[in-house]
């Protein structure tokens, strides 16, 4: 039987409706694959060859060498060693703060307009022109952090020129980085529990710091939790923090390592990308072992909960 | 605990809620606190359980002033339209937090909880999350947790609304044989005239904020103070005709129709009424004063619903089935003295 114009149409309309969504798709996934994808994998493939050269591509052999090079490499370890300090002092201090900012921030608080604008401002600054005005203020003989502490009698304390209190700078520096965007998810978890339970919490007698501790923080772990994985997984790769405040040295005396800035040295300054690839999946690991030792925990407390 | 409002008012800016609203609650007893939506009686609520400061007035409990007391002071249990049970905790958890907020030690907290679980009958339920719960379940855990702390006074707040109609027909009797046992005074709020009237010991009903009329519901029904709570209590509604006084007689508006009754003898000549009617109190009665036409019938079992034209207006009548009624029949109708009211037409006030 011959078939009706309307049918043909509508069967040529299905055939493009099948490849229609994928068109739409194409250009993103276009750019994923030749910005994201391909590097990813190009990093595997070059943390295992030896001796790779940049410019011709060449290298020796496929193995372990890069490796076993970075594992041994004195400035590694040190790097590893100074990004886990940070990470396990920037991102439990940061969300603290950023919980009770937060809360706080979510009271009917005069002027807390005025407050949010004031403390989402460090986001929509760069990190690099900001720690430019850290450094200013870091300063040993003219910095305002000294000149406040004088007031409580503390002798100045070289920030940034003393080994042993270069961690504390960028470490400061780094939780004050991370706040806003940190605040700014608790808010919205904050912001999706039912007022009720507080006016049920108050009914059945519980004072605020009861109700912040049995009603709000449990109804915030779902937020918490995503804030603290993407916390650490930011932390981890800490660089933009340390570089302007140190003049693009790794601290005072090489001692605040850490593991991009070892990645970019090895890349930018020894042009060892074969050693580069290695540390990046070497990084990736830790990411990755947290990220799921968290995940795991996480899964754990919510079936309990 | 005797409960006494003396004059409360609450204004929420330019808009008055609540005004100079006086009423008492005795102890034990069941009050229903019916309205319409937005009447403010879910601003009582919230004023007898402290949430919510009164602008002026007295809320007195067993004669002791509790205006300006916290909420944790008051003694009060609150189950909330939509239960607000606390969702990271169990069952068991939700029912013991007003405890462990007293401090009360653990093993009497948990003796307590059981006791009133088994009382609200979900003490098959303790492990659960609230999101495991049906609707029903979740209030009986909601009462759960009112109760257990031995309130002086229980507030429930629209408690049936969020439940479908069978649900609602079981948790009603629930609330009544809870309330019963506990003899705690209880007060609900609820805008179901059917819910108040069917459970409760006695109905406070306020409009726009103001009380209307409280009473057992019986008083409410068959004497009612005005036209609104006439209009508002009864299924199915009051019929109201429209009309004037003439001559000791009510005359429809249009002067239609027109009915001699004695209750208009002292009717001031010329006033502007609104004749009430309930559905049971008209009746077929050859020598009765209402000429009417049957426009149409309904089968209601035993009775019929029958839709009654006089002069130009319509009202409804429940007549005996055995009268075999037909649309386009020409009755004569006859009123009881019971669910007949006469209503100024302007102010709503009782007449007669």
């Amino acid at each position: 039987m011959k078939r009706q114009k309307w049918e043909r149409d509508l069967t040529s309309h299905r055939r493009f409706s099948r490849v229609e969504p994928y068109l739409y798709v194409l250009p993103f996934a276009l750019g994923i694959l030749a910005f994201t994808l391909y590097p990813v994998v190009n990093v595997v493939f070059m943390s295992f060859k030896e001796n790779y050269s940049h410019l011709t591509r060449g290298f020796t052999e496929w193995g372990v060498g890069n490796y076993e090079l970075v594992l041994n490499d004195k400035k590694f370890v040190q790097a590893i060693g100074n990004t886990l300090n940070y990470v396990l002092l920037v991102v439990p201090i940061s969300t603290s703060i950023a919980i009770v900012v937060a809360y706080l921030l979510n009271q009917k608080l005069r002027f807390s307009a005025l407050f949010q604008t004031a403390y989402f401002l460090p986001m929509v600054t760069s990190v690099t022109a900001v720690g430019l005005a850290w450094r200013l203020m870091y300063n040993e003989k003219f910095g305002i952090i000294n000149y406040l502490l004088s007031w409580f009698g503390i002798d100045p304390i070289g920030w940034l020129s003393k080994a042993q209190y270069s961690m504390a700078a960028l470490v400061i520096f780094g939780v004050w980085n991370i706040l806003p965007f940190t605040i700014i998810l608790l808010l919205s978890g904050l912001q999706n529990i039912d007022p009720q339970h507080y006016v049920a919490a108050r009914v059945d007698g519980a004072k605020s710091l009861r109700i912040f501790f049995r009603i709000t923080v449990p109804l915030l772990l779902p937020t918490i939790f995503l804030v603290l994985i993407i916390n650490t997984i930011s932390s981890f790769k800490v660089f933009s923090e340390l570089y302007p405040l140190f003049k693009g040295l790794p601290g005072p005396l090489y001692n605040l390592y850490t593991v991009v800035y070892y990645i970019r040295y090895a890349m930018v300054e020894s042009r060892k990308y074969g050693i580069a690839a290695a540390a990046a999946i070497v990084l990736f690991l830790f990411i990755f072992a947290f990220t799921m030792v968290q995940l795991f925990v996480q899964r754990k407390w919510v079936n309990r909960r | 605990m005797r409960v006494t409002l003396d004059h409360l008012t609450k204004r929420f800016g330019d808009v008055v809620a609540v005004s100079d609203f006086s009423t008492e609650l005795g102890h034990g007893e069941l009050i229903a606190l019916l309205g319409p939506s937005g009447c403010g009686k879910s601003t009582i609520l919230n004023m007898l359980a402290g949430i919510v400061p009164a602008t002026s007035g007295k809320i007195l409990f067993d004669g002791e002033d509790a205006t300006d007391m916290p909420p944790e002071k008051r003694g009060i249990g609150l189950v909330f339209q939509n239960y607000a049970l606390y969702p990271h905790m169990t069952v068991l958890q939700n029912i013991c937090f007003p405890l462990e907020v007293q401090r009360v030690p653990k093993a009497e907290r948990l003796q307590r909880a059981e006791e009133i679980a088994k009382l609200v009958h979900v003490e098959g339920l303790l492990k659960r999350r609230p999101a495991e719960l049906s609707g029903g379940q979740q209030q009986r855990v909601a009462i759960a947790r009112a109760l257990v702390k031995n309130p002086r006074l229980l507030l429930l707040d629209e408690p049936l609304s969020n439940l479908d109609a069978r649900l609602r027909l079981e948790m009603r009797e629930e609330i009544r044989r809870i309330q019963q046992r506990t003899g705690v005074t209880t007060i609900f709020v609820t805008h179901d005239q059917e819910e108040a009237m069917s459970i409760s010991d006695r109905i406070v009903l306020m409009k726009a904020g103001a009380l209307q009329q409280s009473g057992v519901p019986q008083a409410l029904y068959h004497d009612p103070k005005n036209r609104f709570v006439a209009d508002f209590l009864g299924n199915p509604p009051i019929c109201n005709l429209p009309g004037v006084v003439r001559g000791g007689a009510f005359v429809l508006e249009d002067g239609s129709a027109s009915v001699a009754l004695p209750m208009f003898g002292g009717v001031a000549e010329g006033a502007r009424v609104s004749l009430a009617l309930r559905a049971e109190s008209a009746f077929l009665d050859p020598d009765g004063p209402l000429a009417c036409e049957v426009k149409s019938v309904y089968q209601m079992g035993k009775e019929e619903m029958a839709y009654l034209r006089f002069g130009t207006v319509e009202f409804r009548a429940y007549i005996d089935a055995e009268n075999g009624l037909k649309a386009g029949d020409r009755v004569h109708i006859a009123l009881k003295s019971r669910g007949v009211f006469v209503f100024d037409a302007e102010t709503g006030a009782r007449l007669r």
